[in-house]
């Protein structure tokens, strides 16, 4: 009745005392260490949210948001977009016939050109994009339909190419390389741009087609199962939607042909939306007295070689400049502004309701 | 239990004929093999993993791993799933069975402990599992009784025998078993081997305290009954030996037949967590029926046109089977809403808990050298939300130990110790207790803390004197000298122990009986008085007398007895002392002490020998012979002159009033069971300040009271009670308040006794005594049985729907520590049974407070968070594949790389949610102790429930939009600052990932009550790890050499070097966040809890420095005229003056010739009485 303590001290003093006697001798004593892990005494922090801490926080977040806001929005304003859709829906559009005549047999390619107006001039280096709407690139059974070792040069692999790539693993009893939907389905448009002169003629713009991709899809993933294209492609077959095999595809240039060719590799790597664009020729400044494309008429000439309509996709043509945060992109600016405002006046609204209805006083309430 | 249950035939007697196993045999008993493991070497791979699989997330685990092989579904790889079930697996399955071996072992120690066996004609060493029934067995003093076994003979004269029943009943006192005087003869082995007797008795079954069988032999029949029994686990004392012949063996004794049956405990929060998990799978069906329709509706709208590109196989192009096949692809990829590791977090978190209740100082007792002990780890955030405790009394809240502390002896009182300013000084263990070293016979455990009682001794202050010469000679204790001045006193109720003990302490030593005399060594001297008559103690006298003659030939008359019955028959000339030491009483009541008045009478010469002619004719008539000795008895024991009174403390166990006045504010009821009398619980009751005075009304329900009369006495108590809170609750009826404060003002208490606990728990009436007694604010109940103390248990448990927690010593605590929701064992006594089937386990009843409040209210409060957070984590990291699903033609595709899936729960996320679930506290421990009332969220289950199970997911579901949108957002018209494109599906999936990760991270931040250096280690390395891991797995390298299973290479650099994805991720951050960090905080300002309020205190305390706390001390206010310490059964008045059980060792002179007729018509009384009404309540 008299002993009632549990005071730790008087506890930890009894310990202290007992074992430096050491009188308990030959029973060793089962007692825990008195460690602060084991006794739950770890030396914490122990935040609590008090208007303090709170309060500043939003007013912080918000003083941070609206300038970062306000910076984005002005930047996206200031890059130059244009965009042009050449897939010929309407029948006023010059690409309605290739569009609507459009068969996988055909050996003579259809042109057709688009006519537009820059109405400003594009300063710095200009990109230009090609763009697919309603294009499922990110369907789990068309994602998965590759062959990365293949892609990466393994010798097997272009033999005896993935299950995955099915149905497009083998044509005619030979493999197929590259394999699966994916690379089948190669964007194989080509777009020609001219400027026209104030002298009404065609100018061509030169387009440089080097430096689209990644340099780690260039340099490491992909990569050609040999130094003689023709003898190491040899035994597989094109994919079946191809005109030409993989190492013909671009003429002009041999070192970009096979596996490694910058307009596969860019198709290759599969949009995270169905409406997405893809980077397809840069356009670069020649001068700096000159802009890259001076506001005025150009043509665009396009070998109209993609069929989209039957599944109502758009094709579009994009040029645009770009800025230190990328490219044209008002979403970011205005989401900063409006998180920041919001923050800045939750923060009040907090301040006020803190002020008005704070209930916590001292410890008087608290109930024993 | 599976033996058991092999005998399909129910037993309706039992034929046991000893020495002829051939015989016994035939009837296939339960051997004495007990066996509480699970499984064996073979068994433990099949029954465990059935058992694991019975789990419904195991099972349902197994079957997505399953979906996940067929390739037309599989929208992720095999290893996403396999790997952590399979680490669950294992895990569990070492836990199983390590726990089961610990069980092997223990069933083995037991099963092998030696007993000597009658075997063809000699006795040989046989171990337990191997006696079989119709054994005879002999067991020595102070060993266990192996089986339960038909007493035959023993070393005493009449084949007596005593035994220890503490581990049935937790009755520490000794009780008397007698053989049939047929059997006690066979004392040798070629008798005892002779013996061919057969038993017909009763079925195997629970009840303690009833035996019915007969024995033929030798053509004669002979009844027998439970006082001839000797129960497993009892403990055979003071007596040499015993040889008996098992009638029931094993799993069929009674013992084991009250152990009740071990069942699997599973937490409230387990079977929460499993509802959830339904309806989280239903929730899961749900939108895989949402996500295949969509896909159906795709397929037919847009997929079928997109074949040009993405050709479908015949039966994909079917689009309601193309939607079939999308529903279950859908369900392998948002599996993780339930994530596997969930279970492994909660099974490691219990684990974590249960070691910081082993590793806990404070719950160490250094006496018994014993640390607490969480032998179950599946339970601990149950102890967070106990509503009942039902606590055993002996050995748990008091320490089965008699203390004489105080005394008033002629007006004067002695006991407190007073320093020099007259103050009352309390007693600690430093207080410098009495020299008694003047006597050399004095028991050295004795303490006592008053000086002037020795001082009066020593000043041979004459009432001084006989004070303690009566408590020296009015008693039936059996003294045992078994080297010269080293006395055992062998006493039937602790109590007289204490009262001899204390007079042999101030040198009026009782050393020796025999019949007729009882010698002392008063202050030194020999002195032998004889003993003329004992007029012995039963419950309607409540007192006891002596008359014995003096060496000056004085015939004295000593009393003791409750104060009221003394009083009443005092000499006038007491009065006026009789109102001091009443006063006295009152005050030694007050501190619940256990009281006893004093008295004697000087006898005359004549008068005596006239009473005694009337005693020595009454004792011989047959009718009404009980009745006659009281008028008698009555008749002498009148115009006794007053002495003094005793005050004996029942020693509770330390800091017990405190611990239940404490988790009395905690709103945990506790009720007491006991095996133990009425008197002695609601004395107990009252020391404990369980019952007070200020208390309305304490009702007791006791005796064999009809049902009837039980029903209209319960209703009339819940009418009554009903009828004082209806005028509130009228008043006020929308009040709640109203109710609450009534309870506060009326207080009832219940005292109810076994009998009527019988009636009352038949199904009719247990819905009225359930109500009946939640309505009061304490309840006991006395001498009941094991079993009834589990169907208390089980009724509260199956009707209250509230934590139950049982914490007992004894073997008859086994049941209920079973039954309840947490058994709790007290640990360090002798016995074990308690403690092996308890769950947790530790020395000292007032641990449960540091346990509960402590332990307990951190783990609820750990796992509450762990869950919430877990659930919500999960639900933002699995739905952003839901959203992604109307983008990608709801194919199934992920979001994240496979990767990321398979690590996100495991490595990314699991350590900094296990370090908050292992070490987060909202308040510290004496700050929980200090305010109970903290420990009311855990009852009301507020902190997890379905509510907030909805709120969390939401949260979730909230986060896994915003991850996704926003991304989105951004991603629509994203290019890389080199202008290359930048909205791929990998950069999208790297991006979406980081953001998760910082997200999750930062929220757990918030949800962080503690931050100890473990939880930064493992937040900051937890993202560290995401990072290297990131960069690791989207190395050149490791393309290089796996090209086909790390297609993301490069992602992660050319994704996190630009600006305007961290941009992303600081706003996705920052939005996920706020929403949640605004409400917390509204709610902490506007509605504190009281938990929010400590913590504020505790924060303002720590800047202010340490203070002292002030302990809070329980002022007992009783002022009741407590009760008079005796057992309250018949003493052994008979037996002694009998001589029977004088051992012929000890006293010499037992044997001699001059006994004197009287005493051997007390024999006659004896043996007849015992044979005719067992002395009632043995055991029971």
């Amino acid at each position: 009745m008299m002993a009632t303590s549990y005071n730790a001290k008087e506890e930890d003093g009894h310990h202290s005392g007992a074992s430096s006697h050491g009188a308990a001798g030959v029973v060793k004593s089962k007692k825990p260490d008195n460690t602060a892990f084991k006794q739950q005494r770890l030396p914490a922090w122990q935040p609590i949210l008090t208007a303090g801490t709170v309060l500043p926080a939003f007013f912080v977040i918000g003083l941070i948001f609206i300038p970062i806001g306000i910076g984005l929005y002005v930047s996206s304003n200031n890059i130059k977009e244009f965009e042009i859709d050449y897939t010929g829906v309407d029948i006023s559009n010059p690409c309605y016939s290739c569009a609507k005549n459009f068969s996988w047999n055909s050996t003579t390619p259809c042109v057709c050109s688009m006519n537009f107006t820059l109405e400003q001039p594009f300063e710095s280096n200009v990109f230009m994009y090609y763009g697919l709407s309603n294009f499922y690139q990110n369907h789990r059974r068309y994602v998965k339909s590759r062959d990365d070792s293949q892609l990466n040069g393994d010798q097997s692999a272009l033999k005896n190419p993935s299950k995955e790539c099915e149905p497009y693993r083998t044509s005619d009893g030979l493999p197929i390389a590259p394999c699966g939907a994916i690379a089948n389905s190669l964007f194989n448009d080509t777009l020609e741009l001219y400027h026209i002169d104030s002298n009404n003629t065609r100018n061509t713009i030169p387009l440089v087609k080097k430096g689209i991709a990644w340099w780690t899809d260039k340099h490491v993933k992909f990569r050609n199962p040999g130094e003689n294209l023709t003898a190491a492609f040899q035994g597989t077959n094109k994919p079946v939607n191809w005109r030409k095999p993989v190492y013909e595809l671009d003429p002009s240039d041999p070192d970009n042909n096979g596996f490694i060719n910058e307009d596969f590799i860019v198709w290759m790597r599969t949009a995270a939306l169905p409406t997405f664009r893809k980077l397809y020729r840069i356009i670069q400044k020649k001068s700096n007295t000159t802009p890259t494309l001076p506001s005025g008429k150009y043509v665009l000439e396009i070998t109209y070689n993609y069929p989209v309509l039957s599944f109502d996709g758009r094709k579009r043509m994009i040029l645009s400049t770009i800025s230190w945060m990328g490219g044209k992109n008002p979403f970011l600016g205005i989401a900063y502004i409006t998180v920041g405002s919001i923050c800045f006046f939750l923060g009040v609204v907090l301040l006020i309701i803190h002020h008005k209805y704070d209930t916590r006083s001292n410890s008087a309430d608290i109930p024993n | 239990m599976a033996f058991w249950r092999r005998n399909t035939h129910i037993e309706k007697e039992r034929h046991v004929k000893a020495n002829a196993r051939d015989y016994n045999d035939k009837f296939s008993y339960a051997d004495n093999r007990i066996k509480t493991s699970k499984y064996n070497i073979f068994t433990f791979l099949p029954i465990n993993l059935f058992e694991q699989f019975q789990r419904v997330a195991n099972a349902y685990f197994l079957v997505l791993l399953i979906l996940q092989v067929i390739p037309e579904i599989s929208s992720l790889s095999w290893f996403t799933t396999i790997v952590p079930l399979v680490l669950v697996l294992v895990i569990t399955a070492v836990k199983d069975a390590t726990d089961d071996y610990f069980r092997h072992k223990s069933d083995q120690q037991v099963n092998n402990r030696q007993s000597q066996v009658l075997i063809r004609g000699s006795l040989q060493n046989e171990k337990w599992m191997n006696v079989r029934v119709g054994d005879i067995i002999r067991l020595e003093n102070n060993q266990f009784v192996a089986a339960d076994i038909l007493l035959l003979c023993s070393s005493e004269p009449y084949g007596l025998c005593y035994i220890e029943t503490a581990e049935l009943d937790g009755e520490t006192n000794l009780k008397v078993r007698q053989a049939l005087t047929v059997t006690s003869d066979l004392k040798d082995i070629t008798k005892l081997m002779d013996f061919d007797g057969e038993v017909i008795c009763e079925p195997p079954n629970n009840k303690l305290d009833k035996f019915t069988g007969t024995l033929y032999w030798r053509d004669n029949k002979y009844p027998l009954d439970n006082e001839k029994m000797l129960l497993r686990g009892c403990v055979l004392r003071n007596t040499e030996w015993c040889f008996g012949m098992v009638i029931f063996a094993g799993l069929q004794t009674k013992l084991m037949q009250n152990c009740g049956r071990t069942t699997f405990k599973r937490t409230s929060i387990d079977k929460l967590m499993n509802t959830l998990v339904l309806w989280i799978f239903a929730f899961l069906i749900c939108m895989g029926v949402i996500l295949a329709i969509g896909n159906t509706i795709w397929v037919s709208w847009i997929g079928r046109n997109f074949q040009v590109f993405l050709p479908g196989e015949e039966f994909q192009s079917n689009a309601v089977f193309s939607g079939f096949l999308t529903f279950w692809s859908y369900i392998i990829i948002l599996n993780t809403v339930v994530p596997i590791s969930l279970y492994v977090s909660v099974e490691v978190l219990r684990l974590g808990h249960s070691y910081f209740i082993n590793w806990d100082q404070k719950m160490f007792c250094r006496q018994t050298n014993t640390a607490a002990e969480a032998r179950t780890t599946t339970l601990n955030e149950e102890l967070g939300q106990v509503e009942f405790i039902f606590s055993d009394k002996t050995g748990t809240l008091t320490q089965n130990i008699m203390v004489f502390s105080k005394c008033s002896i002629n007006g004067q009182t002695y006991g407190d110790v007073y320093n020099e300013f007259d103050e009352k000084v309390e007693i600690t263990e430093k207080t410098a207790c009495v020299d008694f070293s003047f006597n050399p016979l004095c028991d050295k455990a004795f303490k006592f803390y008053d000086g002037s009682l020795i001082e009066a001794i020593k000043l041979e202050d004459l009432a001084v004197q006989e004070f303690f010469r009566l408590l020296a000679l009015c008693h039936t204790v059996m003294p045992e000298e078994k080297s010269e001045g080293h006395l055992v006193y062998l006493a039937q109720s602790p109590d007289e122990g204490a009262l001899v003990t204390a007079a042999r302490n101030f040198g009026f030593v009782f050393r020796a009986r025999t019949p007729e005399t009882i010698t002392l060594c008063e202050m030194g001297r020999a002195v032998t008085y004889q003993l003329l008559a004992i007029l012995d103690f039963n419950n309607v006298r409540k007192r006891m007398s002596v008359i014995v003659r003096n060496p000056q030939g004085q015939i004295k008359l000593y009393c003791k007895g409750a104060d009221t019955i003394i009083f009443d028959r005092l000499d006038p000339s007491s009065e006026a002392l009789m109102y001091t030491t009443s006063e006295h009483l009152n005050e030694f009541a007050g501190e619940g002490l256990r009281t006893l008045a004093l008295a004697y009478k000087d006898l005359d010469e004549d008068d005596f020998e006239v009473w005694m002619k009337k005693l020595l004719f009454a004792s011989t008539v047959i009718e009404n012979r009980e009745d006659q000795l009281a008028v008698l008895y009555e008749e002498i024991e009148q115009g006794l002159k007053l002495l003094g009174a005793t005050a004996i403390e029942d020693k509770l166990q330390e800091g017990v009033p405190e611990t239940i006045a404490c988790l009395n504010l905690a709103d945990i009821k506790i009720w007491v069971l006991t095996g133990d009398k009425l008197e002695t619980a609601m004395n107990i009751g009252y020391s404990c300040n369980m019952l007070r005075d200020d208390m309305n009304e304490v009702f007791v329900i006791s005796g064999h009271t009809l049902l009837e009369q039980l029903q209209l006495k319960i209703l009339n108590s819940v009418t009554h009670r009903v009828s004082s809170v209806g005028d509130v609750e009228k008043t006020d009826m929308f009040a709640d308040d109203s109710v609450f404060e009534e309870a506060i003002i009326a207080e009832y208490a219940l005292v109810i006794n076994g009998h009527s606990l019988a009636h009352a728990l038949e199904p009719q009436l247990e819905h009225i005594l359930l109500d009946l007694a939640c309505l009061c604010k304490t309840v006991i109940c006395c001498r009941v049985t094991p079993l009834q103390k589990a169907q208390v248990v089980e009724l509260v448990k199956r009707h209250k729907r509230a934590v139950t927690l049982a914490i007992g010593d004894g073997a008859n605590d086994v049941s209920m520590i079973k039954t309840a929701h947490i058994g709790v064992g007290i640990s360090g006594q002798e016995g074990m049974q308690a403690v092996l089937a308890s769950d947790y386990s530790f020395a000292q009843f007032r641990y449960l407070q540091r346990l509960l409040l402590v332990h307990g209210r951190w783990s609820y409060f750990r796992m509450c968070n762990f869950l919430c957070y877990f659930f919500y984590k999960n639900f933002a990291f699995t739905l952003v594949h839901f959203w992604y699903g109307f983008f990608c033609g709801f194919s199934a595709q992920t979001v994240y790389d496979q990767w990321f899936i398979t690590l996100f729960n495991i490595v990314y996320t699991s350590l900094p949610v296990l370090a908050m679930g292992l070490f987060d506290q909202d308040v510290n421990d004496q700050n929980s102790l200090r305010y109970p009332s903290l420990y009311k969220p855990g009852q009301q289950n507020l902190l997890f429930n379905k509510r907030q199970f909805f709120l969390c997911t939401l949260q979730g579901m909230g986060t896994s939009f915003l991850l996704f949108f926003i991304p989105y957002g951004a991603f629509s018209v994203m290019v890389k600052e080199d202008g290359s494109h930048f909205s791929d599906q990998q950069t999208f999936a790297v991006t979406i990932a980081t953001t998760l990760v910082i997200v999750v991270s930062v929220q757990i931040g918030l949800d962080k009550h503690y931050w100890t250096a473990v939880n930064h280690l493992f937040i900051w390395g937890s993202l560290t790890v995401y990072f290297a891991i990131l960069f690791a797995m989207q190395s050149n390298g490791i393309f290089g050499i796996f090209p086909s299973n790390f297609p993301f290479v490069g992602t992660a650099r050319n994704c996190l070097s630009e600006k305007s994805v961290w941009l992303v991720i600081l706003l996705t951050t920052v939005v996920c966040v706020v929403p949640g960090l605004v409400v917390s905080f509204l709610r902490v300002d506007l509605f504190p809890t009281l938990t929010d309020k400590v913590r504020h205190l505790q924060q303002s305390r720590k800047k202010e420095g340490p203070q002292e706390q002030n302990l809070r001390r329980v002022r007992r206010t009783s002022s009741r005229r407590s009760a008079y310490a005796f057992s309250h059964q018949q003493g052994y008045g008979e037996l002694i003056t009998s001589g029977k059980n004088m051992k012929m060792s000890t006293v010499s002179s037992a044997g001699s010739p001059g006994r004197t007729p009287h005493s051997s018509t007390w024999i006659e009384n004896m043996l007849k009485r015992k044979n005719e009404v067992p002395i009632k309540n043995m055991i029971i």
